[in-house]
């Protein structure tokens, strides 16, 4: 894939619909899919790839790259369409997503698919093996960092809240944590399964450096990956984003919320179309 | 201890075998600190080795490598989940983590951490933990009967359960130049010296013949193997020879070496394991046998599949039939 210019460039907002488009295409082969996951943090993604982050798309384990760890592995279609838009995975591989013998299974693995760095979906791992990499990167002296992304849901396990503590001990200013909060867990609302809030004072109290934005605001989310950057006091940065599920699709935004959103066949064409008209002017 | 009251014929009271700082017998030769001591030899010639404990460092003998290393030592604090996790993360950038924690904690509460982001992953990290099988009368909250049928169930792991000192100082190098997870049982503090009289060299993945008998034969691991050859001496006072095949990489099996020595016909065969009888060395050669159309008369020495009880170990390896009186005794029984 060739750099593109400054002039020729996509602006974030084209990455972001890109995004979401190749993960309404992948909802499509599979009939199925966290799709309105998906939508919610195509903004995030965005930004993450394609304003924050350091890396090589044809040497994904390039050992200078900024490492993405996704810990919410059901979000694994949102990464996809993130690494496809940002040529780490050809774009031809989207209609073998969740079949047979893909490199795109529904949960992400780090033995499958080149640019995802570990296998997620057993919710609360993420974060203790960003500690961990984010120790050794220490260790080489590198200047790459760590970004990982975790859902809401998972500020209910308790080995995240070990690995919260552990990162401010460690001082690790390399480490970006994202926490999409999107209010939705299996069985309900987040805030109803386990009260997390108030959460920015408690990843404060706990040593963080923390932002509260909101996730599909791209200018806000821009705003605090550069501030995450720039901070200069040796602590752990927190982003936390509070999203809409199936967000650039309207019709899917207004569907009672739930964990596994149903999207009927003729739909995913329907919200395709709905995501091209929410891109006019 | 003895109280006042009691008469000198009477049993000693024996203290509970809490957090042992030695599984080894009175009088028995013993060596220090193996592990940690063979840890930094290691880690003077490889500087991807680091060192991570969850607050159980002076409890697994990697204190002596964090003094000689201090730069290279993670205390995780006492959260195993993070502890697996992290090794994980540094194993992925190149680090070779030796992580350390008692049996009971990585087998039990950091099960999915070391499946999913060590196991599944297929990173190279060393687990090395204190207090396997019954070797603390703490009661079951420390004692691992179990540890070694969970981690025999987890795909890429490798599984060692060493018998001694001696032992432990070669399995170290030795994990370190196999590239994969390896789950390795840890005897820690003063640690019996025993099989530098049998010319042994551990091997990955090899048992050992530590000595040919015509009558029985004990498969073992651990420091059953200890116990084992204990037992075999004691058995040839009574005119009973026993054979002892010493299996201390419990995955991947010598199928080889068991399969020659338990196809030998005439012999009763024992395997004899620290752990429980369900899912450890003893199922795995039985499964061998049963696989292979080999069929010597068959028993098991090992824990019961009850929650153990809390006490001395002397009295609860008696209790449990792990002691060398009771391997002899059964075996003995046995052969009658």
């Amino acid at each position: 894939m060739a750099t593109p210019t400054l002039a020729n460039a996509p602006t974030l907002a084209q990455r972001a619909r890109n995004i979401r488009r190749n993960a309404l295409l992948m909802g499509e082969v599979q009939g199925q899919g966290y799709i309105a996951q998906a939508l919610d943090i195509a903004d995030v993604l965005a930004v993450a790839y394609f304003h924050a982050m350091r890396f090589r798309a044809e040497d994904p384990a390039w050992e200078g790259r900024d490492r993405f760890l996704l810990s919410n592995g059901h979000y694994a279609i949102a990464l996809y369409a993130a690494l496809i838009e940002a040529g780490i995975i050809p774009e031809s591989e989207l209609e073998t997503y969740g079949f047979d013998d893909s490199r795109l299974p529904m949960s992400g693995m780090a033995s499958y698919t080149p640019g995802m760095e570990i296998s997620g979906g057993s919710l609360g791992l993420g974060l203790g093996i960003a500690v961990g990499m984010a120790l050794g990167l220490k260790r080489k002296n590198s200047a790459a960092r760590i970004f990982t992304l975790f859902s809401d849901g998972e500020l209910d396990e308790g080995s995240k809240w070990e690995a919260i503590m552990s990162a401010a001990h460690h001082k690790l200013d390399n480490l970006i944590a994202i926490v999409d909060v999107n209010n939705q867990q299996a069985d309900g609302p987040s805030k109803q399964m386990l009260g997390f809030e108030p959460l920015v004072d408690k990843l404060e109290a706990f040593g963080w450096f923390v932002q509260r934005v909101d996730g599909n605001d791209l200018d806000a989310v821009v705003g605090a990956f550069d501030a995450a950057m720039a901070y200069a006091e040796p602590k752990p940065r927190m982003i936390v984003a509070d999203t809409l599920m199936g967000k650039g699709v309207p019709f899917l935004e207004q569907r009672e919320k739930n964990h596994f959103i149903r999207v009927e066949p003729h739909e995913w064409q329907l919200a395709l179309s709905a995501l091209n008209a929410g891109d006019q002017p | 201890m003895t109280t006042a009251g009691s008469t000198p014929s009477a049993k000693p009271r024996l203290t509970t075998s809490a957090m042992i700082a030695s599984i080894a017998a009175e009088g028995q030769r013993t060596r220090p600190a193996p592990f940690g001591h063979a840890l930094v030899e290691l880690a003077r010639s490889r500087e991807d080795v680091v060192g991570m404990t969850a607050d159980l460092g002076k409890y697994t003998d990697l204190h002596i490598f964090a003094q000689a290393f201090p730069d290279r030592y993670y205390q995780m604090g006492m959260a195993e989940q993070l502890l697996f996790g992290a090794a994980s993360g540094l194993a992925a950038e190149g680090f070779m983590p030796f992580a350390t924690t008692y049996a009971v904690f990585a087998s039990r509460r950091a099960y999915d951490f070391i499946h999913q982001t060590i196991a599944e992953e297929d990173r190279n990290v060393k687990i090395a933990c204190a207090l396997p099988g019954l070797t603390s009368g703490y009661g079951p909250s420390h004692q691992a009967a179990e540890d070694l049928a969970l981690f025999r169930a987890m795909p890429n792991m490798t599984v060692i359960d060493p018998c001694d000192a001696h032992e432990i100082e070669q399995i170290v190098p030795a994990i370190a130049a196999h590239r994969g997870p390896v789950y390795m049982r840890l005897l820690r503090g003063q640690v019996p010296l025993v099989l530098d009289e049998y010319n042994y060299r551990f091997e990955l993945g090899k048992a050992a013949l530590l000595r040919d008998g015509g009558d029985v034969l004990i498969i073992s691991s651990g420091i059953m193997t200890m116990r084992a050859l204990e037992a075999a001496r004691a058995l040839s006072d009574d005119r009973v020879n026993a054979a002892v095949l010493h299996v201390p990489t419990i995955k991947p099996l010598d199928t080889e070496a068991i399969l020659r020595e338990a196809g030998k016909l005439g012999r009763l065969v024992v395997v004899a394991e620290n752990h429980t009888v369900i899912g450890g060395l003893g199922e795995a050669v039985a499964t061998l046998l049963m696989r292979s159309g080999v069929h010597p008369a068959f028993r098991q020495i090992g824990l019961p599949d009850e929650f153990l009880a809390a006490g001395a170990l002397p009295t609860l390896h008696d209790r449990y039939g792990i002691s060398t009186a009771e391997v002899k005794r059964q075996i003995k029984d046995w052969l009658r």
